[in-house]
């Protein structure tokens, strides 16, 4: 059993940063276990994608360039990557938790027989050898490091949490080609038809920035604010449930307990109050503002910046002031 | 129309997660138990397909310890015909593969034309029982689902997937399947005063896990492929500061902060 493989998931034919991250920091294990790291590449037409991969510090890439991956579906590419994994033996499979990842890398593990650890914040070779994986658990009101007791050991590792290596271009990998089965072309559930999001703005999950707007926001209307703000910094907008509810932002946009968890660079806070499920989808922000009337707020106790004050005076003028910064640079 | 929904008691969302001194585990004294709140959504979307077709039964199941009965009572109360509970303490500790394996083991025995889930349960967060138990039962499934539509011959299903950016995934898939449901499929019902009388008379099914199949000598933490090491308090944020001073003045401290400070921007 050898091999740490990484599921490069890419969307139209652009690798998500995630893969880059996972990359960057499974390449320390891979060192410290002597195995090497592998990239596996599923898709059609998809060949060129490979010397990022490389870059990035895949050793091997595993490539399935097949009409029939065209299209996304669980069971295919189930089908295909546990084919893979019964014949080349890897220790560890790793997968964004993504959209994508987190649907199919578990049916993956039901057919290796093994265990996944979901949407990891970090993981390291403990004294066994074997990987430890730290996950959220309680919507991030805790933390635990589990281990996977069967082979692979598998995860999904959440957008946003793991730092990116320097890539090298002058880094070269090993192609592998593999066919897909027949028993990996029998889909039963089918995408007949992607409907694109009325936005072309990053996705809440990998948004380096997120702007959020509360229940004060009052109307959908004036999301504008927010709107106006996150595409001068090219952020995401996300929601309180409660503005969710009311009908003023759509529910991919909640963040929370029942909504997403978000871990952006910046998050900005404007007219939410705070509660528990609110705190549990967006603590681990690296930097958060609030903006709020209520100096009381439980918002501010988390807030590495506040502001007290009236949103529809603060977030204009937010988005004046850094409207000239950013052209003075 | 058959319909099972796989339903877990889990902690309120209000709940403030203590830790055992040991860092085994949570403390669960004083900790107010719900129906994890996604499973809700599969509870209404089952009950309304079956007042669509005015026909069917929909049964619920769940894996977990005695007071999990209480779960299983409100969904009756909400309008389930049929209860299972697999209940022993063999399942104490148990992962969500061994969950599954169970469950599957349980629905393999009744007919079904459907199953649905949630798409993750609020305690572990894992969002993989349902892909499991597809596997095992040898079913397609349909994860994140926002909206649900069961063709008129009841042959197949059409559900809206969420993927990234707003985006949906449109898939069509032949029935039995599995769904899991997210926010937005429906609004759940509460419970009524008649549905709960009603349901308070219904007989909940026990399940042991010898009844699974599951050899004596076997045990759910022995065999389970997730293993826990230890629980931790999540990192604690720095105290953070108020920016005074009129909102002019405030908003441009604010961004020199970001930049300088945080170095965001
Ligand atoms: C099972 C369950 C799951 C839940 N899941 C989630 C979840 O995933 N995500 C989530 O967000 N919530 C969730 N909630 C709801 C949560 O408990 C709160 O009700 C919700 O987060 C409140 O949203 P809010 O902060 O926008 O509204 P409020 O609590 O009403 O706060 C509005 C805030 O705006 C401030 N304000 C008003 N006017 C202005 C103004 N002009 N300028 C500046 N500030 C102003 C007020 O001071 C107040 O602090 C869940 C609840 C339950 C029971
Ligand atoms: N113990 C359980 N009993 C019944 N259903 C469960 C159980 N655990 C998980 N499920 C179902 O599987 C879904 C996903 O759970 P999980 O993979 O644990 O996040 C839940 O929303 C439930 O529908």
């Amino acid at each position: 059993m050898a091999g740490i493989w990484v599921f490069a998931e890419h969307k139209e034919k652009k690798i998500k940063r995630v893969v880059f991250e996972i990359l960057s920091e499974a390449k320390k294990i891979a060192v410290s276990k002597g195995e090497p790291l592998c990239a596996v590449l599923f898709g059609y037409g998809i060949k060129d994608l490979s010397p990022e991969l490389a870059a990035y510090g895949a050793e091997k890439i595993f490539v399935v360039d097949d009409e029939i991956l065209d299209s996304y579906s669980n069971e295919s590419y189930s089908a295909v990557l546990a084919d893979l994994a019964r014949n080349y033996q890897p220790s560890i499979i790793l997968g964004g938790a993504t959209a994508m990842g987190k649907d199919f890398l578990p049916r993956v593990a039901a057919k290796l027989d093994t265990g996944i650890a979901s949407d990891c914040v970090s993981f390291s070779v403990d004294e066994d050898g074997r990987v430890t994986f730290r996950r959220p658990v309680y919507a991030g009101k805790a933390l635990i490091d589990v281990y996977c007791d069967g082979m692979p050991q598998m995860a999904t590792i959440r957008p946003n949490v793991l730092d990116l290596a320097e890539p090298d271009s002058s880094r070269k990998s090993e192609i592998i080609e593999w066919q897909v089965s027949q028993d990996a072309r029998k889909i039963r559930a089918r995408i007949k038809e992607t409907i694109k999001g009325a936005s072309s703005r990053p996705d809440l999950t990998e948004a380096r920035i997120i702007v959020s707007g509360g229940r004060a926001m009052k109307s959908a209307d004036n999301f504008k604010i927010l709107y106006d703000l996150a595409d001068l910094l090219g952020a995401a907008v996300g929601a309180s449930r409660a503005a969710v509810d009311s009908g003023y932002a759509s529910h991919d946009m909640q963040v929370g307990q029942t909504g997403k968890t978000v871990t952006p660079n910046l998050y900005i806070a404007c007219g939410i109050s705070g509660a528990i499920q609110h705190l549990a989808g967006m603590r681990t922000s690296k930097c958060i503002v609030a903006i709020n009337k209520d100096p009381e707020a439980p918002i501010f106790k988390i807030a590495d910046y506040g502001i007290v004050g009236d949103l529809f005076k603060i977030v204009p003028l937010l988005t004046e002031e850094l409207k000239k910064i950013l052209k003075e640079q | 129309m058959n319909i099972i929904v796989c339903m877990k008691q889990v902690p309120d969302t209000e709940t403030r997660i203590k830790l055992k001194p040991d860092f085994s585990g949570i403390e669960t004294e004083g900790i107010k138990y719900i129906i994890n709140p996604y499973d809700e959504f599969a509870i209404e979307e089952a009950l309304r397909i079956k007042e669509r077709f005015g026909q069917g039964q929909v049964t619920i199941i769940t894996l977990g310890p005695q007071r999990a009965t209480e779960a299983l009572r409100t969904g009756l109360a909400m309008g389930a015909d049929e209860a299972i509970h697999i209940n022993d303490p063999f399942f104490e500790g148990c992962d969500q593969y061994l969950t599954a394996k169970a469950l599957g083991r349980a629905i393999k025995n009744i007919p079904y034309d459907l199953i649905l889930c949630g798409r993750q349960a609020i305690d572990d967060d894992s969002a993989q029982v349902y892909a499991y138990i597809a596997e095992f039962l040898n079913l397609p499934y349909v994860s994140f689902v926002i909206k649900l539509e069961i063709s008129q011959d009841r042959k197949s299903l059409i559900a809206h997937r969420v993927i990234e950016g707003g985006a949906f995934e449109v898939v069509e898939s032949p029935l039995p399947a599995i769904i899991s449901a997210t926010k937005g499929l429906n609004e759940p019902r509460y419970a009524s005063l008649p549905g709960i009388m009603k349901a308070k008379k219904k007989e909940i099914k026990n399940l042991t896990a010898s009844d699974l199949g599951f050899a004596e000598d076997e045990s759910g933490s022995g065999g389970s492929k997730i293993k826990i090491k230890k629980y931790y308090y999540p990192p604690q944020r720095k105290p953070g500061r108020i920016i005074e001073g009129e909102p002019e003045d405030a908003v441009r401290e604010l961004v020199r902060l970001l930049r300088e400070e945080a170095k965001i921007i």
